[in-house]
């Protein structure tokens, strides 16, 4: 039966990322965006009340609960973690998306972790922070050019590369690591590894200064001759050339609805602080009437609003089809492609319709914009998006539609 | 109006102007130098210009109950679903057939005629039962709760045939639904059983009047209180098969608040104009202009708030629409930019073709879940007047940049009548403007 209302079940779970969102994020969220690098001490108290909460079964929350289960496929419609981890995603987010991406254990390299790992792999690395680290000097949306090099000795893995854009990169306490056992074979060979902080031959070489999103760091990463057990290869060790980059691909299908989702909370921020000032400046905004009917910045709301709307849902229908076992490939890439840029738009606009208030360091609103911006790049550009949903609608492999 | 015509006019004008005079006058088309347009046909075709209401069947109350039937909130499983139910899966798929076999092979030729073929508009009561999928069983309909869902679901569906075509077959049930979700006992006793009928009669829920910037709660049709009755004057605008139509509900201003009336089309006083449009010309459209219409006591359908709520609820009509009519456009522009060759490949394999095709998919999906979320939220008696103003937002943005990147995706020819999509360009531009019609 067609319903899009989030169930009652998430309730408590959102109820309690709003709160979070609201006492701890907003009140130091300035303080930190003009504090470039400095840890953010405030969210180790968290750690341990978000661990809290994704223990308690379906109601997960946040990055981890990408964990598709397919023993659940017979049961019928399921509302299960990967809904209510983007909706506690969006929600925190609405607080602030770089303390999100500072989250302990909230790492995207958990949600890979969760997405390929074997159960003994998951069991082995559930207390692990863990980031991602795909993109290098030489590409980045082209993930099939990985150099970083991984070349099996013994009982090991001996991986050698350059990392950039490691979100947590210095934070965390373990990487995530796509690197290839024999460039030759192309995106077959490409795996993924976890590699612990503190394993030798791995170092973290640097921090960007950045437009936006400063709580959270974003490292430079080099390895050199640093071994790695091979029992920290996630998936198989085999190159299997029909299928094999599928795997390490797969943690997208997951993980792009999370980022959806944080450029949901952040523009659902900013429509909710223009609204409020909306009011106050006497412009009210009517449903039923028509927007051109209305004041110019009450039809731009209504604008704003709709395509938010439109991105939320795209984001619930991915994270729906995931619970329920649906490849969301197309889905997936629909929310993120909608979400990151609605979400650059909104924000961006809501600092026009707040004029020299909204676009001074009075207000949140010109930092939200900077923020949104690494939403519609990182987990796959605007034009990846792109790319992938016309793929999939034309019927295209990647050798056609380049 | 003034402001348009304020350019200056310098003796080249004066000039232009003349011969333009010249070109237009009468003379031509009575020694028959002229071909007559196709505006010609569609009125000669109506009948005349102008013509008063049809005379219509008597219509009177079968059957007396204290208490109207309203159709039961739907439940609510709590759960978020995007999975229709299997009987809508029945319904939709017959409803699909019906638009591929029918209305899409018909669509051009009603297009051009400005009418719908009488076979398909009966067919769409026999075989779809379009005006009865709204109204309770206990009203002879087949509804055993409230149902926008399965409405939004038939409306896209059939709009993906041809959404002319979808338009005149729903107006009737625009009407239909009306009287079941605001009318009296003895209105929906009066009125109802033509419309679970074997002979439906041609109806229509008109709203939208000629003004610039129309707004559906400032009206300029009004309602006079007059002895025990009312009299209403005023325009209404792009009406479906009014020219036919034998009952009308009718949006008027009663001391200043927006009511919807129930003016049968015979009444005196009512004229129809035929009033075609850009598109959705197989509906119809027309003008109902109301001079001094005595109607009865008993001619007002429900209050204010039932005004309110036919305002959303067609708007989620019309997004529906759009959608349907936008899914049309994606499924035809698919194959389409595939095999079309340039440069010695498909067109499909550069991005600036193939993003069209990305963004016409990703903008359709993203306004259909904010349609399928109100008409949801509407059925379950939720409120939904924010879904509904999103719907409509959404479907009249993309709708008509879908609409638009049919024709550009394919050039030339997307300009020509050879191929569908320059009427789903001028359909779709409909669902922005209208108001009205499709009550779902």
């Amino acid at each position: 039966m067609i319903n899009l209302e989030i169930p009652k079940k998430f309730g408590m779970l959102i109820n309690q990322a709003q709160q979070v969102s609201t006492e701890i994020f907003r009140p130091i969220s300035r303080k930190y965006d003009q504090a470039e690098h400095e840890y953010p001490k405030e969210l180790d108290m968290l750690a341990s009340l978000i661990d809290g909460m994704n223990a308690s079964g379906e109601s997960s929350a946040g990055a981890r609960g990408v964990r598709r289960d397919s023993s659940e496929k017979e049961k019928g419609n399921r509302n299960g973690t990967n809904m209510s981890g983007t909706l506690s995603i969006i929600e925190a987010c609405w607080g602030d998306v770089a303390m999100v991406l500072s989250m302990p254990r909230q790492g995207l390299g958990n949600a890979a972790i969760a997405s390929v790992a074997n159960d003994e792999q998951l069991a082995r690395f559930d207390k692990l922070w863990a980031s991602m680290a795909i993109t290098e000097p030489g590409f980045g949306s082209d993930s099939a050019a990985v150099t970083t090099t991984a070349k099996k000795d013994g009982d090991d893995y001996i991986l050698n590369g350059e990392k950039i854009f490691v979100t947590a990169g210095d934070r965390s306490d373990a990487v995530v690591v796509w690197a290839t056992l024999d460039k030759s074979l192309g995106r077959a060979a490409i795996k993924s590894f976890v590699v612990e902080k503190g394993t030798p031959g791995m170092v973290v070489e640097r921090l960007e200064h950045k437009l936006g999103i400063r709580a959270s760091d974003t490292a430079t990463i080099r390895f050199t001759d640093c071994r790695v057990p091979a029992a920290n290869l996630m998936g198989s060790p085999e190159i299997e050339t029909e299928s094999g980059f599928g795997g390490v691909m797969q943690t997208f299908d997951n993980t792009r609805p999370l980022v959806a989702g944080m450029a949901i909370g952040c523009a659902r921020a900013a429509l909710d602080e223009i609204s409020g000032l909306l009011a106050e400046a006497g412009v009210e905004v009517d449903y039923d009437r028509p927007a051109y009917v209305q004041h110019a910045a009450a039809a731009a709301f209504l604008a704003m609003e709709a395509d938010w709307e439109a991105a939320y849902l795209l984001t619930m229908e991915a994270t729906w089809m995931a619970d329920n076992n649906k490849p969301n490939s197309l889905q997936a890439s629909m929310a993120k492609a909608k979400a990151g840029r609605v979400g650059v738009e909104i924000t961006l606009r809501c600092v026009e319709l707040a004029g020299s208030f909204g676009y001074s360091e009075n207000s949140l609103l010109e930092k939200w914009s900077r923020d949104s911006k690494i939403l519609d790049i990182f987990e796959g550009t605007q034009q990846i998006q792109q790319l992938i949903v016309a793929r999939r609608l034309l019927n295209k492999s990647s050798a056609d539609l380049k | 109006m003034a402001a348009r015509n304020a350019r200056g006019r310098d003796v080249m004008g004066v000039g232009l102007a003349a011969l333009n005079r010249l070109a237009g006058a009468t003379v031509i088309d009575r020694l028959k130098l002229r071909k007559p347009t196709e505006r010609a046909v569609y009125e000669a075709s109506k009948a005349g210009f102008r013509a008063v209401g049809v005379a219509n069947r008597q219509f009177a109350a079968v059957q007396n109950r204290s208490k109207p039937e309203r159709p039961a909130s739907a439940g609510d499983s709590g759960l978020f679903d995007l999975n229709p139910t299997d009987e809508q899966k029945m319904i939709l798929e017959a409803t699909s057939e019906f638009a591929a076999e029918l209305l899409r092979p018909a669509a051009s030729a009603a297009d051009t005629a400005c009418e719908a073929p009488d076979t398909i508009l009966k067919r769409s009561i026999s075989e779809l039962g379009v005006t009865q999928v709204g109204v309770p069983e206990s009203l002879g309909g087949m509804a055993s709760e409230r149902s926008t869902v399965t409405g939004v679901l038939v409306t896209e569906a059939l709009a993906h045939g041809d959404m002319g075509l979808a338009v005149a077959c729903l107006a009737p049930a625009g009407v239909s639904n009306a009287l079941v979700l605001f009318g009296s006992a003895e209105q929906q006793a009066t009125y109802l059983p033509a419309f679970v009928g074997d002979e439906v009669p041609a109806a229509a829920l008109a709203v939208l009047e000629p003004t610039v910037l129309f707004d559906p709660f400032e009206l300029k049709t009004t309602a006079r209180r007059s002895g025990d009755g009312f009299v209403l004057d005023g325009v209404k605008s792009l009406v479906p098969r009014a020219a036919t139509a034998e009952l009308f509900v009718i949006g008027a201003a009663l001391d200043g608040v927006p009511t919807l009336f129930l003016v049968e089309s015979g009444t005196a006083g009512i004229t129809i104009e035929s009033e075609p449009a850009m598109g959705i010309r197989a509906a119809s459209t027309a003008r109902v202009i109301l001079d001094g219409v005595k109607l009865p006591a008993g001619a007002v359908l429900g209050d204010a708030a039932s005004y309110i709520e036919a305002i959303r609820l067609s708007r989620l009509g019309w997004a529906a629409l759009a959608c349907g009519t936008g899914k049309a456009v994606l499924d035809y522009v698919i194959p389409y930019v595939n095999e079309r060759q340039a440069f010695g490949e498909p067109i499909s394999n550069r991005q600036a073709v193939a993003f069209m095709v990305a963004n016409i998919g990703i903008e359709l999906e993203g306004a259909r879940l904010v349609l399928l979320r109100a008409a949801a939220r509407a059925e379950q008696g939720k409120s939904y007047a924010r879904e509904s103003a999103l719907a409509r937002r959404l479907t009249a943005e993309y709708g008509m940049q879908i609409g638009s990147s049919g024709v550009q995706l394919l050039g030339g020819h997307g300009y020509v009548k050879e191929h569908p999509v320059e009427r789903w360009y001028r359909d779709l531009r409909a669902c922005g403007v209208m108001e009205g019609v499709v009550l779902v």
